[in-house]
């Protein structure tokens, strides 16, 4: 164990100590129409929702795409996206970076719920929709299923199980890549997806 | 810029264009806030949770520290523990340099700054690059950071536009925001792709799962931690929380203090290297956790609630004093109130000790505060630190600001008070000698700089009040 390890831990520990507070109440939001909360946040930040179905969606994303003028989409094959010029993320990174970078228009990709009360997605990347899939394309459009809705973060957390078995990562998105750190004016698409669409499954 | 805050403060006063800029700036940012909180019930309610969450992490810090590093050392992220600066900007470099690395892509990091990391690297051969769109731009100045959430506060388009077309190839002059942030997202995409690792900071370590939690709207940060090879994260210890669910409520806090968002654009928590079958993210996950002070501040316990900042920059946009003379008056890589507060602390009174002083203790810094620290206490307890030390060993450089001859003059003043006939020799002397020191004297000097001596009146109190018929002293 290094010294300064233990040096810092000594110090702290001959702090004097006081009672750890209990922490008081606090109770975050809740809403009767979890998906009109979603929709108005999202689209507070410039994201898109379309609410489709089981049935509809493949067409409807197709028809998204064609009007976007996209070329190539990256999505896992088991979600049986309806596009000609597809990739998956079927190789790692390194032999897959080039392409990832700057070679693909739109990706697709599923979600793990959604939070009402920011109108934030959860996404919980895997060996399918590996982590940069979200991120490097110009347009990131995400599948999320109307009841995996919830009220508010701890809610979907507790529901959830997060705590009990973290992800190598877990991510909240919250409407498209922005800055505003050029005179407090926003700019989109500044490192990730310029655009974001969420298709709801109802 | 001169050596000292007041001669700082004074050149920044009389710079219209960066009064302009941080003007703008913080009328926009406070009224933003303002929106998030109207439901003042809820708001105390979740400021006091906060505050309660910090400080109960911070009441068992060495627990939690070991329990996370066993957390996330099971989960095969690298811990590091660091005392000083200079021991971390050692870690980082080994580290580097161990994997050969020549190019770092960083995400945006106040500790990194706190190291002065980038100087370290580029010391050593190794080019750090900045990607969060603020730092870039001062990158490119070689200028600090004005404000911790908004690095390039004080630049106006018309800057960043000259900076760009002074530094990227075949960059045309615009004033467009929206082909500035384009340029910057080309040239730094081809900087994140030959990266050979990527640095980052923390907003909250959680002990009970050994996750890193770090927030941001741009998505560099993401891409800083995924995208290269090796990711080095670098966090204070006092990012500690205890569980997991302590993150919702610090998160409906700090973005909403912060700039006034619901949330920021992306949350990001880590919680491992690349496992086995995934086929992106860093194939090592270092964490260098850095004292530099903080354990002694915590020794207080008065000063240790200083360590429950969650750097959301609210003190800094609400400050009078910040407001007018923006972040780079305040010499100090955290500027504004919490910086008054934390970097005496963590450099001493000896080398910070003006910054207790650039306050008129006005509280609105408390007042917004999403963790409820009471920062005007802290300043005075600093001021008195600097003049009269206390038995505390939790103050570097305390009795750094003494002065022999005006503490005379409070002990005189002090005996004076408690002496009933002692007073009334003294209050008549000074009411017959007072106007008589002259507004130039030394002590007196500082203060009469930019305030007129005040005159003392002909009769004392005393002697006014018995005149009036008053007679019970
Ligand atoms: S002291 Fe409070 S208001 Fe200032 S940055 Fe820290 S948490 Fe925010």
């Amino acid at each position: 164990m290094s010294s300064a390890r233990a040096n810092i831990l000594a110090r702290l520990r001959a702090a004097p100590k006081v009672p750890a507070p209990e922490r008081p109440d606090w109770q975050a939001q809740g809403f009767n129409d979890r998906l009109d909360r979603f929709r108005m946040m999202l689209e507070a930040v410039h994201g898109e929702v379309h609410v489709v179905t089981d049935e509809t969606w493949r067409a409807h994303l197709r028809k998204v795409l064609a009007e976007k003028n996209i070329g190539r989409v990256l999505a896992a094959p088991h979600l049986g996206v309806d596009w000609d010029d597809q990739v998956a993320y079927d190789s790692p990174v390194e032999d897959f970076k080039d392409q990832l970078v700057s070679g693909i228009d739109a990706c697709v990709t599923t979600t793990r719920g959604a939070i009402a009360e920011t109108g934030s997605l959860v996404l919980v990347p895997d060996s399918d929709e590996p982590r940069l899939s979200s991120l490097l394309p110009p347009i990131h459009v995400a599948l999320l299923k109307a009841e995996d809705i919830a009220d508010n973060m701890a809610q979907i957390m507790e529901a959830q199980g997060w705590a009990a078995s973290m992800p190598t990562n877990l991510l909240l998105i919250s409407g498209p890549s922005k800055t505003a750190d050029i005179e407090q004016t926003l700019a989109y698409g500044v490192h990730g997806p310029k655009e974001l669409i969420v298709l709801v499954l109802q | 810029m001169g050596a000292d805050f007041s001669t700082r403060a004074h050149d920044a006063l009389n710079n219209p264009q960066l009064r302009a800029n941080f003007r703008r700036a913080m009328d926009g940012l406070m009224t933003k806030r303002a929106a998030q909180f109207e439901d003042q019930d809820n708001w105390n309610a979740l400021r006091a949770r906060g505050a309660a969450i910090k400080a109960r992490a911070l009441a068992r810090l060495p627990d939690l520290l070991e329990e996370f590093e066993q957390k996330a050392s099971a989960n095969g992220i690298i811990v590091h523990w660091a005392e000083t600066t200079e021991d971390a900007n050692r870690m980082v470099l080994e580290i580097l340099n161990s994997h050969g690395a020549k190019k770092v892509i960083k995400g945006k990091s106040m500790v990194s700054e706190e190291m002065h990391l980038n100087a370290h690297l580029e010391a050593h051969g190794i080019r750090a690059v900045e990607s969060d769109l603020g730092e870039y731009i001062i990158q490119l100045a070689g200028e600090a950071p004005s404000h911790i959430v908004m690095p390039c506060i004080h630049k106006n388009k018309g800057e960043i536009a000259q900076l760009f077309t002074d530094n990227i190839d075949n960059q045309p002059y615009t004033e467009d925001v929206d082909a500035l942030t384009a340029a910057a997202r080309q040239v730094l995409r081809r900087e994140f792709a030959s990266a050979d690792a990527g640095l980052s900071g923390a907003n909250f370590l959680v002990a009970e799962t050994g996750s890193l939690v770090l927030i941001e709207n741009e998505g560099n940060g993401r891409l800083s931690t995924t995208l290269p090879p090796l990711h080095i994260a670098v966090a204070g210890i006092e990012k500690l929380v205890e569980k997991l669910d302590d993150v919702a409520p610090l998160l409906a806090l700090l973005p909403r203090s912060a700039t006034g968002q619901a949330i920021t654009t992306y949350v990001n928590m880590i919680s491992s290297p690349r496992k086995p079958g995934e086929k992106d993210g860093p194939r090592q996950v270092h964490l260098v956790l850095l004292d530099n002070g903080r354990s002694r501040v915590y020794a207080d316990e008065q000063l240790r609630d200083t360590l429950r900042c969650i750097r959301c920059g609210a003190c800094m946009n609400h400050c009078p004093v910040y407001s007018r003379v923006g972040g780079h008056t305040y010499g100090s890589v955290y500027p504004g109130p919490i910086g008054k507060i934390l970097t005496p602390q963590l450099a001493g009174l000896d080398c910070a000790g003006d910054l207790p002083h650039a306050s008129t203790l006005c509280n609105a810094c408390v007042e917004v505060c999403p963790v409820q620290i009471p920062i005007a206490d802290i300043l005075v307890r600093l001021r008195t630190e600097a003049a009269e030390p206390s038995a505390s060993t939790a103050v570097k450089g305390a009795g750094s600001g003494h002065s022999a001859v005006e503490s005379a003059v409070w002990k005189g003043w002090q005996a004076m008070y408690a002496n009933p006939a002692a007073y009334k020799i003294g209050t008549k002397a000074l009411s017959v000698l007072g106007n008589l020191i002259p507004a130039a004297a030394p002590l007196l000097k500082q203060w009469t700089s930019v305030r007129t001596k005040p005159k003392f009146a002909g009769k004392t109190l005393h002697q006014l009040a018995r005149e009036k018929g008053y007679d019970n002293e």
